[in-house]
């Protein structure tokens, strides 16, 4: 076991190394900069940039050195924590990054509780009673649920909270309490803030691990051990539990995997929809600038969560099915 | 005690008794009729053999002797009476299956070993724990270290070899006949009177075939257990089983002790079965599979079921009324109009 996380993790240093080439290979294949982008803006503006500031401003930000140079020099300051600089907001990435990270992370995290929550009794339930009005009523709504964009859902809730309970549209803070230091009714606001992207985040990932769980938890209930065990003697409902629950639990463990790049790239529709400070509109916004490091730094945390979030449910999935741990 | 030869009561009630059991299914299609009045007796410590194609339901017997029969699957006539350990006899189709009697009855009372090893245990559970689950289902006064010292004890029985270390194992680090042992074990650690083998050595290769059904023997032998061993392998009945019962279609047509069964078949259909046995010390002949199919359980045929593919047909009787019960000799049952006084009159 221990032999195989270790080889694992060694597995994931050229993984990264190659994606981390990739990535600043996607940056810099549209043609212009930064600098162009920017200047197209300024000049929009009616602003006249003379030649020499432009030079000046290429050569700050070392956009005339070779390509492999630059790559270097971004990639050297990634492994050192200084996640370079974006032109765009005039500010380190360090500084844009993290306190949208948080949220992220904190939205995510409330979003996958209620896809959970909510999935795994339905599926359950739905799977020992098949066919019954529940299953059906669960079907539906699952299949809706999975059909419905999720910025839509989130237009629609967002009127009913304010038609039906009064409820601030967008944001994960009130206006009075965006600035404000944190305390207790600051916390409260946030919460009264969160159901509805938690919802709206949660919503396609809970109707399809509601659809998983009744198909695996339909498999497993016709496998033979669980008419060995049942006859056995052993009560039903402990059976259930201990035997067909346990084995049909493993999509649960795989959804950690595609949970933490989802902090990042965390339904950037929805979120601008909602207007919440997390990491999507911050991502689409450097993307669409060229703004190389805000974005490059992005891309590859993204990758770097991927990466370590497979690592992390196969090691969960090893450690509950022997299976997989014995090869 | 029993009298292997005629399989009839000497004084003490058989073990569990079986009187013309029928079972119905409901499927979107429309019911189906797995049993149709069946009806055996086994008496304690007695081996038994089921014998029959696939389809012909006797792995529906067995469970709706365990009362674990499939959701949609219901007893609608007859009786399983049941002698148990403290001596009442229970009607085991009078019990809610769900109730705490029944799952006392079952694994405590009756075992049974499946025919997949493979998949027959638990995947993501040790072969240890699934033993001694079995013991502490059974036995609540056990504590660890007695559940331990049992589930080694019953492994080394049935011949695993370093038993301390393998119980630890996973099913699927076992092999097919190990597996198998394990299933044993696992069957006989409730001290149950009545062992169902179900198909027990059909997943397993040849060579692995007979040490399990040696081991099977044995432990039957050494605990005095009573055996059902339901089969479609003639040949395996012969060696392990004194009292046979032949199954066509949800129904008995000839029961008897095994040496009447395979030297004197009276059953068109025991007869044939008889000659698809593949038999290498006669070369020469060759191999009669039975003509035609078994029908299925939802469209049974009128009358007698084997006449749509009997050879021996009476006559127009046969697809118009079911044959009684004969008794040829001591203990020798069959159901044909060959051999009941009606088909004389009519022909």
């Amino acid at each position: 076991m221990l032999n195989y996380i270790l080889r694992r993790v060694l597995l994931m240093i050229p993984t990264l190394a190659v994606i981390s080439v990739l990535v600043f290979t996607i940056i810099q294949l549209p043609p212009g900069d930064i600098i162009t982008s920017r200047l197209l803006l300024l000049q929009q503006q009616g602003v006249d940039v003379s030649q020499e500031a432009i030079e000046a401003m290429r050569a700050r930000y070392n956009l005339d050195d070779p390509l492999y140079l630059q790559y270097l020099r971004w990639i050297g300051g990634f492994l050192q924590g200084d996640l370079g600089y974006s032109v765009q907001f005039g500010q380190s990435v360090n500084h844009l990054i993290w306190e949208r990270l948080g949220y992220t992370l904190l939205l995510t995290t409330t979003a996958t509780l209620f896809a959970w929550l909510v999935a795994f009794p339905v599926g359950v339930f739905s799977a020992l009673r098949q066919y019954s009005l529940l299953d059906y009523v669960a079907t539906v709504l699952a299949f809706l649920g999975l059909a419905t964009p999720s910025f839509l859902l989130a237009l629609v809730l967002m009127y009913l909270g304010y038609a039906w309970f009064g409820i601030p549209i967008g944001g994960l803070f009130s206006p009075e309490f965006a600035a404000a230091p944190w305390n207790g009714s600051k916390l409260i606001d946030l919460l009264k803030h969160l159901w509805i992207p938690a919802v709206v985040l949660g919503t396609a990932g809970m109707a399809g691990l509601m659809r998983v769980m009744r198909a695996n938890l339909l498999d497993e209930l016709g496998k033979p051990y669980v008419q060995t065990a049942l006859a056995k003697g052993l009560h039903p409902t402990r059976l259930v539990i201990k035997y067909p629950m346990r084995i049909a639990i493993n999509p649960f463990i795989s959804t950690v995997g595609w949970l933490l790049p989802h902090l990042i790239s965390g339904a950037a529709i929805t979120s601008i929809v909602l207007s919440l400070p997390t990491t999507g509109p911050l991502l689409l916004e450097s993307l669409r600038n060229q703004d190389m490091y805000l974005a490059g730094s992005f891309l590859l945390m993204l990758s770097t969560l991927t990466v370590v979030g497979t690592l992390l449910s196969d090691i969960l999935l090893a450690v509950v099915d022997p299976r997989i741990r014995y090869e | 005690m029993r009298d292997p030869v005629t399989n009839e009561r000497h004084g003490a009630e058989p073990l569990l008794e079986v009187l013309d059991l029928r079972v119905r299914i409901e499927r979107d299609t429309g019911l189906v009729h797995p049993l149709n009045g069946v009806s055996f007796r086994i008496q304690e410590g007695q081996s038994v053999g089921i014998v029959g194609e696939s389809g012909c339901g006797k792995t529906m017997a067995s469970n709706a002797l365990l009362r674990i029969l499939p959701r949609r699957a219901e007893i609608t006539h007859g009786s399983m009476q049941f002698r148990t350990q403290a001596g009442d006899r229970i009607d085991l189709a009078q019990l809610d299956p769900m109730s705490r009697r029944m799952r006392q009855i079952r694994g405590g009372e009756i075992s049974m070993i499946f025919q997949e090893p493979m998949t027959a245990f638990s995947p993501v559970h040790t072969v240890h724990d699934q033993i001694a689950e079995m013991i502490r289902l059974h036995d609540p006064g056990a504590d660890k270290e007695e559940q331990h010292r049992r589930v080694v004890e019953l492994l080394d029985q049935v011949g695993i070899p370093d038993p301390e270390q393998r119980a630890f194992d996973y099913s699927f680090q076992l092999s097919g006949g190990m597996r198998q042992r394990a299933m044993i074990a696992m069957a006989l650690a409730s001290g149950p009177r009545l062992l169902i083998a179900d198909e027990p050595t059909t997943a397993l290769d040849v060579t692995v075939q007979a040490r399990v059904l040696k081991l099977i023997e044995r432990m039957q032998r050494e605990l005095n257990l009573a055996l059902m061993l339901i089969t479609h392998d003639l040949g395996v009945v012969a060696h392990m089983v004194s009292y046979v019962y032949v199954m066509y279609l949800g129904r008995v047509v000839e029961e008897g002790p095994v040496e009447a069964i395979f030297d004197n078949p009276k059953h068109p259909y025991t007869a044939a079965l008889l000659r698809s046995i593949p038999n290498l010390a006669s070369k020469s002949r060759r191999l009669e599979p039975i003509e035609g199919n078994v029908p299925s359980a939802d469209r049974l045929p009128t009358g007698c079921p084997f006449h749509t593919r009997c050879t021996e047909k009476v006559g127009d009787i046969c697809q118009q009324r079911m044959p009684a019960r004969v008794e040829l000799s001591v203990g020798h049952a069959v159901s044909c109009f060959r051999y009941t006084e009606e088909s004389l009159d009519d022909g």
